[in-house]
């Protein structure tokens, strides 16, 4: 076959048409890159790249293997495929440029190369497939969240044009048609380098900046943002919160996983991104610093320059304060992409500016009063303890080896206090040495983190730990996965380790060890087939999924599994501060709502067992509402474990 | 020789209000029981309002006519009652606390430097004086008090006495002349009307009444259905209406409608004396909290102290079952 | 225009009140004390003017305990100055604290005249005189009480004053400025302010001190006691489930011919 670059077309070479080409497209991508990464620069700073060995395993893993996006199976391996294609394709075309732009170099071109060639060729027909898979996906059974822009149109048909002008030179080769090689070839070459000036100015950006952003990724994906006052502004954003934008493919996983998106309000995690991608692009070509008198508008205008402010206006209240803060969107996304932490800073700026429903405003005002949501006087908080035959112990006073940290709902709300008391009475049979910080407990603040009242976190968190100071314990136990996760957590300065670096466990794990040490004995089976639900803040925030399934099995309960389960289990809608926010208008069903109808779906199960209080509240009320109330029960493995373990069978059970 | 008992004849566009004839009765015990020929004179300060006086169960009423006294304003009654206390010495005035009255409980006091007795439950003449019991704090606290001096403001709250029924001979008035300064530095302009609602709660014979325990707006829908299960209408406290769930114009309570409905249903109503103003007067009032505690049970004469969120939907199952 | 809102310290009722051995006073160690409610409004309504009309806001309270932090909340508001009346926070009724406040204003360093003073219409301890109307009168001052609403005229000397009356009416009246209003609600709720700009404010700003003179008289009342409340009269209470509950309910409604 000629040599493409050597070959004389109207008597000039073509290496000359090809520098030329080169020089463009590459200059273009250069250019963008650099406009791009000009405007991260222009946010605030974070520490991402500690643990480099560690980054790059990830990055590695992720994407080569692109672990998250196979969860679908069907587009997963039509994506793997169009990725190891790509891997593929992307050597060769490198390959191929560096050899037409200096073909005195003595190196073939790696189509000529049996080990390139032959994986080219295969990988190149197993991704057109998958291109013809992704076409249809998206034009014929188009998945929700999922939009059909030009853009996406461009990128398919490039993609599927560069793998056919490549099958079609090997034809050609083959077939010693040298025109057509020829031909085939500069096709090919000139889409390349049309696509590679192309992906920067497009919103495809996210082919290159994905594997950076899987790189840069937080190591604790449920961790909060480092304290700030929030955002609104490009420039109070994080140059890895902006990123996401960048990173963001639009697949629209984040959406269809997200339960605030569901039920009909207004927020959906990848319009979010959406935004943030706006702000960044729109800002390529706004002044870094707003002019003098021109003040905030300029700096914060969307993607327009159209002076409108980004949080309020591009982004709406109502859209932030939807999350739940499951953390749905962030498990699912492929490019690893931080929406919650989006939703903290730009929540932060609503609080400091005082814009928030009023019913939030109570609550935080009687959290900071109080230390309780609910507005009750402390000395009320351990009121739930009557009702039980024994005194519960006061570890301010007594050492104890358990230290149960109750929180608020589990200790004030009428319904979860019957859970309360069945915990402790399992406790109690159990022999276990606890105690409780009674009236001197605070709120251990994980939802007002997540509402942006920081400021009002830090005080409860250090009085807890105050108190805390003060109190003779080996291990910290709580029925509240939102409590369990702050202090495990977010308890002790930056570090992220528990105070004193004590052992936090929740009420399933621990009832584990008691199950199986034989500390707890199982009485009377409950022989009942059961679902059980995972809690956020305990599943995805913490993989603690195995811990309850154990114990259900051990107390005698037959545990059949939702169709969400585990990471995929849907959110009861209580979380990030919603439980204390009004419902909102519109809504077509609650979470709390299409979750009961799903765990009553699963044939055979008459009770859907919780692991924590709100969860329990949650669904409670929406068997009410949907009318599901004689066919489902909804019980906390508590109460389960109570049941289970009575001594005296018929009347002595606490209050079931 | 002590003074009189007097009374501030309240009224408001056009109508006594309901704690007039109350505080008459306790007027005239107080009378009684200070003897000496005390009498019980009822002060009517308006402007064309002698027409009220009839009604006024006392020994006689004072009137004050004055064109600034045509609508309540708190500059010109307290210049003028002040000055008609400077003139009489009554040994102790009793004044409603309405929203009316309200700003002479502060003024006139200030203005005389004499003795203020607010929040006043009941008043009894004990060893020749004057004894209040006075709520506190929201309710939670009663203060007995000695009142030592004369003349004295007493503020009363509604529910302090029976209304006193209208005397067969109407008592003699006198009109006192009083000078108000030409240019009061408080001016009574125009009443503000709210839009009339679709109900109105005073006409209704079923109100189910909603306060905080309704926790949410949608909520209110299972107060609705109750209300048109039994053919009534919904109302509310403070809070509910504060929060614009629900029209002003549905507001039971002091700054809100009175009411006497055959059935007051209050549902996560905490019994804020304030509240209990507008509906203590109800035939039946039955009372869901799930505070045990709450103010509300001492005016009930029913009482569940539970979730109002489950009982309105049982209690518009079992009315309807009823019906079927 | 410059504003004036006087804030008081009242007992939390959310807590247990206990009475003092005396029998006749409040056990003052157990009271936890909070902001009287009215005054919150007070300050949010004088927020607000300050937001349409410009000027300055002070805020003014008698020294008790745990009163910092509401002065400082205040100036986290957006509130011009905060003075302190320092007291050694002796326990003042109603009426002597108006009289402290009638002689403290006047002498307070650049503080009057101002165009009004804000301040609630009543509190829940207002036993023995209300500090809004009292200060009026010995201020001689005019006075509008249970407020609601306030615009204020161009030239500072006027305002509209909306007053609350029974059945969602208000009344429309015209006040002289200076003046004190006894205010019920501010149009909206009190602002939040989050707890980290009250800290910043705890570091940066400063609350201003004045001395209060020796109190002038002592109250006209004699409290003989203080007790619990006498309870009239109590419902019966039903006992059950909702269900169970709501059909005995039935039952009495019907034998009423009420359902």
């Amino acid at each position: 076959m000629p040599d493409p670059s050597l070959t004389r077309y109207l008597a000039v070479p073509g290496w000359v048409g090809l520098w030329v080409l080169a020089a463009v497209a590459i200059g273009l991508f250069v250019r963008r890159v650099y406009q791009l990464v000009r405007v991260l620069l222009r946010g605030r700073g974070e520490v991402r790249w500690d643990h480099v060995p560690r980054r790059l395993v990830t990055a590695v893993t992720n994407v080569f293997f692109q672990r998250r996006l196979v969860e679908e199976p069907i587009i997963g391996v039509a994506h793997l495929a169009i990725f190891w294609a790509f891997v593929f394709f992307a050597t060769s075309f490198w390959w191929n440029l560096v050899r037409g732009l200096l073909p005195f170099l003595p190196i073939p071109f790696s189509d000529d190369m049996p080990w390139m060639a032959y994986p080219m060729e295969i990988l190149g027909a197993l991704a057109l497939l998958g291109i013809v898979v992704a076409a249809v996906r998206r034009y014929v059974f188009t998945p929700q969240g999922l939009e059909r822009t030009w853009d996406a149109s461009t990128v398919l048909g490039l993609i599927a044009l560069l793998l056919v002008t490549f099958l079609v030179s090997q034809v050609a080769k083959g077939a010693n048609a040298s025109g057509l090689y020829l031909s085939m070839w500069w096709a090919h070459m000139a889409t390349v380098l049309f696509f590679l000036a192309y992906i920067p100015y497009s919103k495809h950006v996210h082919l290159l900046a994905s594997p950076f952003g899987v790189f840069f990724t937080s190591f604790k994906p449920g961790a909060m943002p480092a304290e700030s006052e929030g955002a609104s502004r490009l420039d109070e954003f994080t140059w890895r919160e902006l990123f996401n934008g960048l990173a963001c493919a639009e697949c629209g996983r984040c959406e269809r996983a997200c339960p605030a998106h569901a039920a009909g309000f207004a927020l959906s995690p990848k319009e979010l991104v959406h935004k943030v991608k706006e702000l960044v692009l729109g800002a390529v070509h706004a002044p870094a610093a707003p002019a003098a008198g021109s003040g905030a508008a300029a700096a914060s205008s969307g993607p327009n320059g159209n002076g409108k402010p980004f949080v309020g206006d591009v982004v709406r209240a109502e859209e932030i304060w939807a999350c739940t803060t499951c953390l749905a969107c962030m498990t699912r996304c492929p490019v690893f992409n931080e929406h919650v932490p989006l939703v903290v800073e730009m929540r932060r700026h609503l609080v400091s500016q005082g814009e928030m429903e009023k019913r939030l405003q109570d609550v935080l005002v009687n959290l900071g009063r109080y230390g309780n949501s609910f507005g009750k006087s402390a000395r009320t908080r351990a009121s739930w303890t009557t009702g039980l035959d024994f005194p519960v112990r006061d570890a301010r006073k007594e050492a104890v080896e358990y230290l149960w940290i109750v929180g608020d709902y589990a200790s004030f709300d009428p319904r979860a206090q019957i859970v309360t008391r069945a915990a402790a009475q399992v406790f109690q049979r159990a022999g276990l040495d606890f105690g409780i910080l009674h009236e001197a407990e605070q709120n251990a603040g994980n939802d007002v983190r997540r509402i942006g009242e920081e400021g009002l976190f830090g005080v409860l968190r250090d009085k807890n730990l105050k108190t805390l100071a003060g109190v003779r314990f080996q291990k910290i136990v709580t029925t509240d996965p939102h409590t369990y996760h702050v202090v495990k957590h977010e308890y002790a300065g930056n570090g992220g380790s528990s105070p004193n670096g004590v052992e936090v466990l929740h009420f399933a794990e621990l009832l584990d060890r008691l199950l199986e040490s034989g500390r707890l004995k199982v009485t009377t089976p409950v022989g009942r087939t059961v679902t059980y639900h995972d809690p956020c803040y305990l599943g995805r925030y913490n993989g603690v999924y195995d811990a309850p399934r154990r114990t259900l099995e051990a107390l005698g309960a037959r545990v059949v599994e939702m169709p969400r389960t585990r990471d995929e289990a849907a959110c009861c809608g209580a979380g990030g501060g919603r439980i204390w926010m009004e419902d909102v208008a519109g809504i077509r069903e609650r979470p709390a709502e299409t979750r009961v109808k799903e765990a009553a779906g699963v044939r055979g199960v008459g009770t859907l067992v919780v692991g924590c209080p709100k969860d329990l509240v949650m669904f409670q009320d929406a068997l009410k509402t949907t009318q599901l109330e004689g066919s489902l029960v909804v019980q906390d493995l508590a109460q389960l474990a109570e049941a289970a373990s009575a001594t005296v069978r018929s009347d002595a059970h606490v209050d079931a | 020789m002590a003074g009189n008992i007097w009374v501030l004849a309240e009224h408001w566009r056009g109508r006594l209000s309901d704690l007039t004839p109350e505080l008459l009765t306790l007027g005239r015990e107080l009378a009684g029981g200070l003897g000496g020929g005390t009498k019980l004179e009822a002060v009517l300060l308006g402007h064309g309002a002698q027409g009220l006086a009839a009604a006024l169960a006392a020994d006689g009423v004072l009137s004050v006519d004055h064109a600034a006294l045509a609508e309540p304003n708190p500059e010109a009654s307290c210049i003028a009652l002040a000055a008609l206390i400077e003139q009489r010495k009554p040994q102790a005035i009793l004044v409603p606390l309405s929203n009316v009255a309200a700003d002479l409980i502060g003024l006139l006091p200030a203005r005389l430097k004499i003795a203020l007795v607010n929040f006043c439950r009941d008043v009894r003449v004990v060893d020749g004086r004057l004894e209040a019991r006075c709520v506190l704090y929201g309710g939670k606290l009663e203060a007995t008090v000695t009142v030592a001096s004369a003349p004295a403001v007493i503020g009363v709250l509604p529910g302090s006495r029976p209304a006193s029924a209208a005397p067969s001979a109407a008592p003699p008035v006198t009109e006192v002349p009083v000078e108000l300064p030409g240019d009061l530095r408080v001016r009574f302009e125009a009443y503000v009307d709210p839009e009339p609602g679709d109900v109105d709660v005073t006409k209704q014979d079923v109100l189910v009444s909603v306060g905080r325990g309704i926790q949410t707006q949608d909520n209110i829908s299972l107060a609705e259905e109750l209300a048109e299960a039994l053919g009534g209408a919904v109302s509310a406290s403070r809070p509910v209406i504060d929060q614009g769930w629900l029209p002003l114009t549905r507001q039971v309570g002091k700054s809100g409608a009175t009411v006497k409905p055959k059935l007051y249903l209050a549902a996560g109503i905490s019994g804020a004396p304030e509240h209990v103003e507008g509906m203590k007067g109800a035939a039946l009032i039955v009372a869901v909290n799930t505070d045990p505690q709450a103010p509300i049970f001492s005016v009930a004469h029913y009482g569940y102290a539970g979730d109002v969120l489950e009982f309105l939907p049982a209690l518009t199952a079992a009315v309807k079952a009823r019906k079927a | 225009m410059n504003i004036l809102v006087l804030m008081k310290m009242v007992p939390d009722i959310v807590e247990e009140l206990e009475i003092a051995p005396d029998g006749k006073s409040l056990d003052v160690e157990a009271v936890r004390p909070i902001v009287s409610e009215r005054d919150d409004h007070a300050l949010e309504q004088a927020l607000l003017l300050k937001d349409k009309y410009g000027g300055t806001v002070t805020v003014l309270a008698i020294e008790s305990r745990d009163v910092d932090e509401v002065l400082f909340t205040a100036l986290a508001k957006g509130v011009d100055r905060a003075i302190k009346v320092a007291t050694g926070e002796a326990i003042l009724t109603a009426a002597e604290a108006a009289a402290l406040l009638a002689r403290v204003l006047p002498a307070a360093p650049n503080l009057m005249p101002v165009q009004l003073i804000l301040t609630g219409c009543q509190a829940i301890d207002d036993l023995d005189g209300v500090v809004a109307p009292a200060l009026a009168e010995r201020l001689k001052l005019p006075y509008l009480g249970i407020v609601t609403g306030v615009e204020v005229e161009a030239d500072g000397s006027r305002a509209t004053v909306y007053k609350e009356y029974a059945g969602g009416t208000r009344g429309r009246y015209g006040v002289c400025l200076p003046a004190v209003l006894g205010v019920q609600a501010a149009p909206k709720p009190p602002r939040y302010v989050p707890v980290a700009k009250v800290r910043a404010a705890m570091k940066s700003r400063t609350l201003e001190t004045v001395e209060a003179p020796a109190k002038e008289e002592t109250s006209f009342l004699e409290i003989v006691a203080m007790t619990k409340p006498q309870e009239t009269g109590h419902a019966e209470m039903l006992e059950g489930s909702p269900e169970e509950v709501a059909s005995k309910v039935a039952e009495i409604l019907s034998s009423r011919g009420l359902a």
